[in-house]
């Protein structure tokens, strides 16, 4: 959502330093004083990013090994399981997510950039505002009456379509965005050589803007891949391997939600193991994306 | 309206070969991005039918009702009611501030250098998954409140209703606290976004009246970008409102109304994380249900003011006016 800052008003005078202490010394150590302060909040900002990022890795890293990541989870006392498959189950709902939120992100966002009236492109980008503002715990209620209900089933499709709706906003915005940063020229060209107007869109503005929304998708990917609150009702959770679409399935995060509230020691490191491995595909995720941004920028 | 060189934007009309297409490709963009509105209008209304049993027993009760017993199927949402209020206007109290702060050092005082690395770091701690902090929360910070912080708050401001209490590592303090550090990111974001439109020569008007460097920030910098700041501070409230899993993981989960800081409580959000899967068909599923379209309506009317002050702003901008 774009802000924009305010001007100062014409006419009205820039309030008197002289209504200030008059003292030169006082202002100047005041604004000392208040630049300190400015510090503090710094690293009062700075201090807790670091402490989760150092406990996540000090915790977590250890928890990785072999077992991890190729075993199935077991009962408390069993010191070889893992949670291999609410990892290929994070990787399931985000490919069923993937599959219904692309097309209609990108299509929404075509509309937005290349059509419409100006009127209800104010009414889409209001939607997708609201959609990327609904707390994702309501999506999962949503879902549940919208798809748990009338199958009968908590299920991989519920917990997918859950999770498509947490992308879809973002990759409605990305694709905007992107088409917008296409120059006009690119379209012109095409349309004066007697290319139609889709032939336009999907042959030569869209290629043109899909590193950026290929970006976008992959920070939605990640956004997506890190939710759990959408899950608890639609997917549910499972402790074996997936059998099907309409199947309970597990995911990552749901693992690590579970396991944290337990007393186990070996349920908590399996918690731990979660949490980092998480938290590693989000700062990935985000630095591949920085790196292709600025690589953009710098063009 | 300009035909040509119009950026970003095709020209109305094209009539070259092949153009026949068009109308069906814009027909299926328009379906696809109307799919959106759908979902939206569809939440609300699906989300008011299902909560019907508990809107025709309760009423409007419902939102001062202070019981929670699905053993006598009596339900009442202002215990949640006021730990979501409470968790959220404690973490945007401290988020302000602490943000706001980053925000003026990110835009006006760091050195290039240190901008972008630290903006980075800034949206990262955006961009993890709430779960982690409530991990993080149940190992770290509690048992870390509870032996060093506790003790001294009790110890000074015992006295007060607001520390009363035992402390056990889950509770509205705790829940709030990590709230902060996820509030944190968007409001400092924003706002360094907003400062950096403020034109320079905003501040070398007061760098020419012979103003201190506190001086140029808090006026000139912070008036003019007021309204920004105000709309990133709404933001952050409505991710403060509806944060689900962190708070669910670390308030204890005990619906009551209690203005010790140091007790458990229970949010819209939480207790939907936590009953909501178990809950029995009728009334009890119906409540929750209830429950998160209370939730969807805040949410819907945090984000209307966000973008009407955006709105306002903007129109402000071309009348020259505050």
């Amino acid at each position: 959502m774009a802000i924009q800052a305010q001007p100062l008003t014409e006419g009205k005078p820039i309030r008197d330093l002289r209504r200030g202490p008059a003292n030169f010394q006082t202002r100047r150590v005041r604004s000392n004083v208040m630049l300190g302060l400015v510090y503090v909040a710094v690293a009062a900002t700075l201090i807790p990013l670091l402490a989760v990022l150092t406990w996540v890795f000090v915790q977590g890293l250890p928890a990785l090994n072999v077992d991890f990541f190729t075993k199935l989870p077991g009962p408390a006392d069993d010191p070889h399981q893992g949670v291999a498959n609410s990892i290929v189950g994070t990787v399931q709902l985000l490919g069923i997510a993937s599959l219904i939120s692309v097309p209609l992100g990108v299509g929404a966002g075509i509309y937005i950039a290349e059509f419409g009236g100006s009127r209800y492109n104010t009414l889409l980008r209001f939607a997708t505002d609201v959609l990327s503002g609904v707390p994702s715990i309501t999506i999962g209620v949503f879902v549940y009456a919208l798809v748990v209900l009338p199958m009968r089933s908590f299920s991989m499709l519920a917990g997918g379509i859950a999770l498509a709706l947490v992308m879809l906003p973002i990759l409605i915005r990305t694709t905007e965005e992107m088409l917008r940063l296409v120059p006009g020229a690119v379209r012109e060209a095409a349309l004066a050589l007697g290319a139609p107007m889709w032939k336009t869109i999907m042959r030569y503005a869209l290629p043109a803007a899909l590193p950026g929304i290929v970006t976008g998708g992959l920070l939605a990917m990640a956004r997506a891949a890190g939710e759990t609150a959408p899950l608890l009702f639609t997917a549910l959770g499972n402790n074996q391997w997936n059998t099907g679409i309409t199947q309970p399935v597990d995911a990552l995060t749901l693992k690590v939600f579970f396991y944290a509230g337990q007393p186990y020691e070996i349920w908590r490191r399996e918690s731990w193991g979660g949490a980092v491995v998480l938290t590693l595909m989000i700062l990935i995720t985000s630095i591949l994306a920085r790196l292709a941004t600025r690589r953009r920028a710098g063009r | 309206m300009a035909v040509m060189s119009t950026p970003g934007r095709l020209p109305a009309q094209a009539t070259g070969r092949g153009a026949t297409g068009d109308p069906a490709f814009r027909r299926v963009a328009l379906i696809l991005a109307t799919s959106v509105i759908i979902v939206v209008i569809a939440m609300l209304i699906n989300m008011t039918w299902e909560s019907r049993e508990s809107l025709n027993q309760f009423g409007l009760g419902f939102l001062v009702g202070q019981v929670w017993d699905p053993v006598h199927l009596v339900f009442g949402a202002l215990p949640f009611i006021y730990g979501t209020v409470i968790t959220s206007l404690i973490a945007l109290l401290l988020a302000g501030f602490v943000g706001l702060g980053t925000a003026i050092f990110l835009a006006e005082i760091a050195p290039g250098w240190i901008r972008t690395p630290l903006s980075f770091l800034v949206e990262l701690l955006a961009a993890i998954p709430s779960v982690v902090y409530g991990v993080w929360g149940i190992f770290i910070l509690g048992p870390f409140l509870k032996s060093n912080v506790v003790p001294g708050l009790k110890a000074t401001l015992g006295g007060t209703p607001f520390f009363q209490g035992a402390f056990y590592g889950q509770s509205i303090l705790t829940a709030s606290l990590v709230l902060t550090i996820m509030v944190l990111p968007i409001v400092a974001a924003i706002s360094r976004d907003v400062i950096l439109t403020v034109p320079a020569s905003q501040r070398e008007a007061m760098i020419g009246l012979g103003a201190t460097r506190w001086e140029v920030i808090s006026r000139a910098v912070l008036p003019y970008a007021r309204t920004g700041i105000l709309g990133a501070l709404i933001l952050g409230l409505g991710r403060a409102l509806g944060e689900t899993m962190a708070v669910t993981m670390l308030i204890g989960n005990r619906g009551q109304i209690t203005p010790s800081l140091l007790k458990a409580g229970d949010t819209l959000a939480s207790v939907l994380a936590n009953q909501f899967a178990e809950a029995q068909a009728g009334l009890q599923r119906s409540s929750l249900v209830e429950l998160a379209l209370i939730l969807l309506v805040i949410s819907l009317a945090v984000n209307a003011v966000a973008r009407l002050l955006v709105a306002r702003a903007g129109q402000a901008q071309g009348a020259g006016r505050i």
